[in-house]
């Protein structure tokens, strides 16, 4: 062992290594936690059954239903032929591989990111796949997590183990203090409008600054889940005393001289003094405007308070044709301030988004007041477990006396894999991560939210913040 | 996976260039939920048509493909490589493949070996002239032959000794079965556990 400073994503690494690759094959890493979902794995667990491989630790393997299911009517039989066939089968491989699963209807059932979470699963420390890009979410924790293909689920399952080459580091330091109405999502689309889509490409970004301390851990996870967004493989932030207070309790934490043992191993995982990273950001909290998207990649975003752009805004020839062909399909003239942008429906909910805290801020907002005429609010949460909890808390009314639709857990709008998808043309104020061309339904048209302007802009039906519902609508957006 | 050292099939004659993954497997076929039997999906655009080679008796349990040049382009679906495994193919000779279905290939215990145009051309005829005639794939060798007509075919090393040991990727990383079985006798306590479920 050297004494060189490491970063925290280093230790994870060092501490996970099966063996060393040589002459720049990839090294072998240990897999402490691997989530199953149905969409991603029937192919995986056929390879192993073709192979005669056993699944290998299936105590380190967990599966839920979420990409599919609907979120209306749970306890009828799912119409959509392909959904059903692709939820039967994680059903019938989690029953003949022996692994733990939580299908539609029960307690823990829900995304796949909010359900590790929320058992105590996910630790600071450790290593966590999924196949799914969004495994990012569980870095918030300190864990290395990553999203992989089905041919590496597969080598998961069977080895528990995953050939990777080494990455970069790139520090994210966010400084200052979030003005009320701001938050972890205005955050990370700052980011990633700065860095761009590609920015973090082959790198594990570390979160940190003064800003990102005083996160919560749910709004650590909406800025750990977009990492993605922004082209990185991972992105991280050093646990601490608000991680150690999460965790404490939960269903799977550690428990008795575990707990301790686990406590001072992780307050060993932060970043060392002097530690060098590849790349660093420097993003100031203090000035952070709610953030929005226009257009059709997640970079392409703005303070709510802008205009949308004018192509001619950008230098970058590739730039000014994605931002003409982005404004074409989302049907904006550039010139239009933000909060002119009248939409279709809201969407709260998925991985990014789809938390208790996430709930209770909306329901905060639009507690006592009329929703907009015509507009759809629909609000998803993203476990079984989260729809309980804000049943106990009586959100659930909140949100149904507002007018909105108060659905079961799952991914839902957020790819419309199941019925929940706007028409052609529809606009959306999404609290979702991506809002690719057709995401949410062919011809949709996505604008990237948090929570607060999600409940604002149902209250207006205009892209808005909190604050702006002293101010009446704009005639022009109507 | 399957080691191969020296094996004789059905060679079938492919008498066309630049046959890519949605040529091998349409999309439609994507959608399901195995890894196998997608010998129905194989050239499926093309299995419509009485002429086309493979429906011809002769060749319904061929297993050595001879295909024109730039063979498996497109995208990267590795379907491609499964369809053709589902059909009884063991091998595919062409004088230029797509890097990443030659990537598959090798993954799924299917041998892409590169052949020049010339040695494509006489063996086409040599199976031509006489339908359902078999070749042999010696895989140590490198040598694909037809009674008198030999000829050599190019695989690059670390694929060829994969082959033929018999190794896919999990098989590669298995041989460090000891190294993991250590590494986990040293995993501390805590780490979490999904089983015995709590709630
Ligand atoms: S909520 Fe959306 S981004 Fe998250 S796992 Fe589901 S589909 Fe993926």
């Amino acid at each position: 062992m050297t004494n060189k400073p490491l970063t925290l994503a280093e230790k994870v690494w060092n501490d996970h290594l099966v063996a060393k690759g040589e002459d720049g094959s990839p090294d072998l890493l240990y897999i402490d936690l691997h989530l199953v979902h149905e969409v991603t794995s029937p192919q995986a667990f056929d390879g192993l059954r073709l192979a005669g491989r056993p699944v290998r630790r299936l105590d380190l393997t967990i599966a839920t239903e979420d990409h599919n299911t609907p979120t209306w009517d749970i306890d009828k039989p799912i119409a959509d032929i392909t959904s059903r066939t692709q939820i039967n089968a994680l059903r019938e491989n989690a029953k003949e591989f022996g692994v733990r699963i939580h299908s539609l209807g029960d307690a823990e059932q829900g995304i796949v990111h909010v359900v590790g979470p929320q058992l105590g699963l996910t630790m600071p420390g450790i290593t966590v796949v999924c196949g799914d890009s969004h495994t990012s979410t569980h870095g918030a924790f300190g864990a290395l997590a990553m999203g992989i293909g089905t041919s590496e689920v597969e080598h998961v399952l069977a080895t528990q183990t995953l050939p990777l080459k080494p990455f970069k580091t790139m520090a994210i330091n966010v400084d200052g203090t979030l003005r009320p109405g701001v938050t972890a999502k205005d955050i990370i689309l700052a980011v990633i409008a700065k860095i761009g889509t590609g920015g973090g490409q082959g790198y594990v970004l570390e979160y940190r600054g003064s800003a990102i301390r005083a996160l919560s851990m749910e709004a650590r996870m909406t800025i750990c889940n977009m990492s993605i967004e922004a082209g990185a493989r991972a992105g991280m932030v050093a646990p601490d005393q608000t991680t150690f207070d999460y965790l404490e309790g939960r269903p799977h934490a550690p428990q008795g001289a575990d707990w301790d043992d686990a406590v001072s191993y992780w307050k060993t995982l932060p970043t060392d003094e002097g530690a060098k990273f590849d790349a660093e950001v420097f993003l100031d909290a203090d000035t952070l405007d709610p953030f929005v998207t226009w257009g059709t990649n997640p970079a392409q975003g703005v303070s709510l308070n802008d205009t949308v752009p004018s192509p001619d805004d950008f230098s970058d020839p590739n730039e000014k044709a994605a931002a003409s062909r982005a404004l074409e399909y989302m049907g904006l003239t550039a010139g239009t301030r933000m909060k002119d942008i009248p939409v279709n429906t809201v969407f709260l909910g998925s991985c990014t988004n789809s938390r208790i805290e996430d709930l209770r801020a909306a329901a905060a907002v639009i507690e006592g007041k009329q929703k907009a005429d015509g507009v759809r609010f629909m609000v998803v949460p993203g476990s079984a477990k989260v729809r309980l909890q804000a049943e106990a808390e009586g959100l659930d009314k909140i949100f149904k006396d507002f007018g909105a639709e108060w659905r079961f857990a799952g991914c839902s709008m957020c790819l419309g894999m199941n019925p929940d998808q706007l028409a052609e043309g529809e606009r959306s104020a999404s609290t979702s991560n991506r809002n690719f061309e057709g995401r949410q339904g062919k011809g949709s048209r996505t604008h990237l939210v948090s929570p607060l302007v999600a409940a604002a802009t149902a209250i207006r039906g205009t892209l808005s913040s909190p604050a702006d519902l002293l101010e009446p609508v704009s005639q022009e957006a109507n | 996976m399957e080691k191969f050292e020296v094996f004789t099939g059905v060679g079938a004659p492919l008498r066309r260039s630049n046959v890519d993954t949605d040529q091998i497997i349409p999309a439609v076929y994507l959608k399901r939920i195995t890894k196998t039997g997608f010998e129905d999906a194989l050239f499926a655009a093309w299995r419509n048509d009485p002429e086309f080679v493979l429906n011809h008796d002769a060749y319904k349990s061929a297993q050595v493909l001879v295909a024109g040049p730039d063979f498996g382009t497109g995208s990267s679906r590795e379907h491609a490589v499964w369809a053709l495994r589902d059909f009884g193919f063991k091998c595919v000779l062409s004088s230029k493949f797509a890097d990443i279905f030659r990537g598959n290939s090798g993954k799924q215990g299917l041998i892409a070996g590169q052949i020049t145009e010339q040695d494509t051309e006489d063996l086409w005829q040599a199976l031509e002239a006489n339908p359902g005639a078999s070749i042999t794939i010696n895989l140590v060798e490198q040598t694909a032959t037809i009674g008198d007509l030999s000829v050599h075919f190019d695989i690059d090393e670390y694929t060829k000794w994969r082959l033929l040991e018999g190794l896919d990727d999990i098989g590669l990383t298995l041989r460090d079965e000891q190294a993991i079985t250590d590494f986990e006798a040293k995993r501390p306590s805590w780490m979490p556990k999904t089983l015995p479920a709590k709630h």
